[in-house]
């Protein structure tokens, strides 16, 4: 059982390994990178791979660790009563289960995804540590503890917007994922557009790291970017020659808008472009 | 087993514990990477360091370590591809607009690329240190790690006869190390550890304990309570150095402001040329019609203001200490005097300065501002731009 990419997704050597150990030794990984080189998508084609079933837990800046467990729906409970209902009495009917729940309760091994780890709050990765060491939680309400049937591989993504403490760094294998070289790039661009004329790519493919390498720009294009960019110039049916007459100093690329995101960059571009057509 | 290596990395300043290499020992010990080192580097680096500004670092230690297991290799492999090999990766050179220029001024592109052929095809053996021979640490315009400015890296890598490249040789990690120049994503990372949560402003969040306390209290009737909304409360002052001396940090400068902009709500900023004087402004093409005077912010902005200078501190002493000093305007008073009224109401200060902290001591007017400030100054660094927040936050 080793993981060694996709059909759909290209994986470097070192990302191989991570994923590996972090599965062997069921222990999470942590995945740091450029937005756009995959990381979401990583833990979905791993359990693709493994043919595991898949859970996935988005936090945003409310999440709070306890929301991954179970909550206590305390408030429909307090509804339930001023209306007299039956089911008040029992407790487990206003437990709800979080995904990690539902991860632990899985038949096989399971593979959990934990998006963007560092938009919550500093104490969130904090108050995971003994789930994620232990792989198991006990619900106060129902004096129950919940245990892990298979320890679950755990993808943790990071945007890096917040510094992870100590005490779970240790806990996770780590992997930062590096912008693709341009070999890489090209295999990536072929496992999505396997039928892309080769010229056509080619001349797509100069263009994009023309465009990465121009200095200033607040963002810049990512992997993710380039495959919407190479759709939309299958989808409009561009020829190759459009692409190369198309010089990035000279002028703005066709579909420009699926590379650029920000007005900044754009504007900046086109005066630079400015600037070379007058030489 | 290979507890050596894990001191060395100890002792060469990264922080491995000992369940992390516990966790090495066991990946091997369950086969996850057999007998190849490249395999071996990826597990180890991604077992032992938790931070990809680490990498480099870990590369450099790594690549001594295992240094005699390649020597030990060396042999295995042919001898004679060197100049070819070295001429591939002249592909890869790396060079900034400014070396480029300097390129030009030596007498071109061209010019210096016939040179290096012709010193590949004199120089037979490697080389180490020197200043003409191409090879690493030397100061020739050729080779890796070298200190003349017009020089061309040649990948340390291309050195003699290594059949493949080390992946740890390439340092591809170099631009991560936090002493780096920042951006504005790490800026703001750093200045958020001086967010202050508040709760002000109308009640509009459910506040799910006090409604049932208050229910349990009600003998069981709901009595909902709410609450106003948790939010940022920090307040901010920038005070930027414009023109001058500064034009070099201009982006540094501009990143640390986007970022602050992005980051707090109250926040407010003002220009100022080489120290602060009477009066300061806000838009800096109208500076001398649209002047603020100094005494409207402090009469404005109350004392919980946390205050942030930046600047390179870099002018003649002259213009801090005297009264008339100022390069730009006759002042009445001196700018150690606005500066000291300054520091009376906002007794949060800190002062970010772009220059490297190691030229600090040579610069008599750097000196006198860390004593104004009582040395709450800090290198416009990512440690730097941490310790400051943290001085703030106190």
């Amino acid at each position: 059982m080793r993981f060694e990419g996709t059909d759909k997704y290209v994986a470097a050597d070192d990302l191989k390994m991570a994923v590996n150990a972090a599965a062997t030794l069921q222990r999470p990984l942590l995945i740091k990178g450029e937005p756009g080189t995959g990381k979401t998508m990583l833990a979905e084609e791993v359990a693709q791979a493994l043919g595991m079933p898949f859970f996935e837990w988005h936090i945003k800046s409310t999440t709070k660790a306890q929301q991954g467990l179970y909550e206590y729906d305390a408030v429909s409970r307090l509804r339930d009563s001023q209306l007299g209902e039956d089911k008040v009495h029992d407790i487990s009917n206003y437990i709800l289960k979080g995904p990690l729940w539902e991860c632990f309760e899985s038949d096989t091994q399971p593979v959990l995804l934990i998006d963007e780890i560092d938009k919550a709050d500093i104490e969130f990765p904090n108050d995971m540590l003994r789930e994620l060491d232990r792989m198991e939680f006990y619900v106060y309400e129902t004096r129950k503890t919940i245990k892990a049937t298979h320890r679950p591989i755990i993808i943790i993504t990071s945007n890096n917007e917040k510094e992870l403490p100590d005490a779970f760094l240790r806990r996770c294998f780590f992997h930062y994922i590096n912008f693709p070289d341009k070999e890489t790039m090209q295999q990536i661009v072929d496992v999505h557009f396997p039928g892309i004329k080769k010229k056509l790519l080619n001349e797509a493919m100069e263009l994009f790291f023309e465009l990465r390498e121009i200095p200033g720009l607040k963002k810049k294009p990512s992997t993710s970017e380039l495959l919407d960019w190479l759709k939309l110039l299958l989808a409009e049916d561009i020829p190759a020659e459009t692409l190369h007459s198309s010089d990035v100093k000279k002028s703005l690329p066709p579909l420009y808008g699926a590379l650029l995101k920000n007005e900044q960059d754009v504007h900046m571009f086109e005066r630079l472009a400015f600037m070379a057509r007058r030489q | 087993m290979l507890i050596e290596f894990f001191n060395e990395l100890r002792h060469y300043g990264l922080k491995p514990t000992v369940t992390e290499y516990l966790t090495l020992i066991e990946a091997l010990d369950r086969q996850v990477a057999v007998c190849n080192i490249e395999d071996f580097y990826y597990l180890s680096r991604c077992t032992l360091v938790k931070d990809e500004t680490q990498f480099d670092r870990f590369d450099r230690i790594f690549s001594h370590y295992f240094k005699g297991i390649e020597d030990a290799t060396e042999g295995l492999f042919g001898k004679d591809e060197i100049p070819e090999e070295w001429l591939r990766k002249m592909a890869e050179l790396e060079l900034t607009d400014e070396q480029k220029a300097e390129i030009e001024a030596m007498g071109g592109w061209d010019k210096l690329m016939e040179t290096l052929k012709k010193r590949f095809e004199e120089q037979k053996e490697r080389h180490q240190g020197g200043s003409k021979w191409i090879g690493t640490a030397g100061t020739s315009p050729f080779g890796a790690y070298g200190y003349n400015p017009e020089g061309v890296r040649i990948g340390q890598e291309g050195s003699r006869n290594r059949s493949a490249v080390k992946v740890w040789d390439k340092r591809e990690y170099r631009n991560l190390d936090d002493s780096r120049e920042l951006g504005t994503r790490n800026i703001k990372m750093a200045l958020r550890k001086l967010r202050r949560f508040a709760r002000e402003g109308a009640v509009d969040e459910l506040d799910l304990d006090d409604t049932i306390r208050s229910t349990a209290r009600n003998a069981g009737y709901l009595d909902l309570k709410m609450r106003p909304e948790r939010h940022n409360a920090v307040k901010i002052l920038l005070f930027f150095d414009v023109g001058g001396s500064m034009d070099p940090h201009v982006r540094v400068c501009e990143e640390m402001f986007s970022a602050a902009r992005a980051e707090f709500k109250h926040l407010e900023y003002f220009y100022f040329h080489n120290f602060v004087y009477e009066s300061v402004w806000k838009d800096n093409y109208r500076r001398h019609s649209e002047k603020i005077p100094l005494f409207d912010v402090l009469h404005k902005y109350p004392t919980d203001y946390k205050v942030i200078f930046v600047g390179d501190a870099t002018m003649s002493p002259y213009e801090i200490a005297y009264a008339g000093g100022s390069v730009e305007h006759w002042n009445e008073e001196a700018g150690a005097v606005w500066m000291q009224r300054l520091l009376d109401v906002y007794p949060r200060v800190a002062w970010l300065n772009p220059e490297p902290e190691k030229h600090w001591d040579y610069t008599p007017s750097i000196k006198l501002t860390q004593e104004l400030l009582g040395d709450r100054m800090y290198p416009m660094t990512l440690a730097g731009l941490d310790d400051a927040t943290r001085a703030l936050a106190r």
